[in-house]
């Protein structure tokens, strides 16, 4: 798969929940071939935007779409990589801001 | 030479986001990308980051010292400034 196939296929399940991809694709397209990588990399799709573990059992907070992202999306319009974002921060209808880090640092264990 | 430091992960937009910016100003630094680490030396620089930016988050740029956590512009500008 490649990142073009990933995002039709994410799109279709994530945008009905109300989550869209951040319209700047030189955002969008590098984030999807880092979650290929970290396939890759892991055997599952860990967030390409923190530290994971190497271990899914540990990991599992941050697999894309992580755990972090309804709270991050409600407060700030985007998650933390700002791969996912609110229809309000495509429309350019509210700030864009850096996305404090949500996740707590003892999750870091390797 | 040693004057900044970017903590950064490979696969992160962020931290790319961040180091094409410092190369833009112009200014050398030294980057480590703590995802391709492992072991002893992993453990260290992940103590490092969270001796600097307690969320251990990514990227990390410390700047003389000046820590700044994520992406921002305006830091990084206000901290090149005072060199």
């Amino acid at each position: 798969m490649d990142a073009k196939q990933l995002y039709e296929m994410l799109k279709k399940v994530q945008e009905p929940k109300g989550y869209y991809f951040n319209k700047d694709m030189d955002m969008t397209m590098p984030l999807l071939e880092s979650l290929l990588t970290n396939k890759e990399r892991f055997g599952y799709m860990a967030c390409p935007c923190r530290l994971a573990n190497g271990e899914y059992e540990a990991d599992k907070d941050i697999l894309c779409p992580c755990v972090y992202r309804e709270a991050d999306v409600q407060e700030y319009g985007a998650c933390f990589c700002a791969l996912y974002v609110s229809k309000e921060f495509n429309d350019g209808t509210i700030e864009k801001q850096v996305v404090p880090e949500r996740r707590p640092p003892e999750k870091i264990l390797f | 030479m040693n004057d900044i430091k970017v903590y950064a992960l490979s696969t992160c937009i962020h931290c790319r986001n961040a180091k094409k910016y410092l190369d833009e100003c112009g200014v050398k630094y030294e980057c480590v990308h703590v995802d391709e680490l492992t072991g002893d030396e992993r453990k260290k620089i992940v103590q490092e980051v969270k001796e600097r930016n307690p969320a251990v988050s990514f990227p990390t740029i410390v700047i003389k010292d000046k820590v700044i956590v994520g992406f921002h512009k305006d830091q990084i500008d206000e901290a090149l400034k005072e060199d």
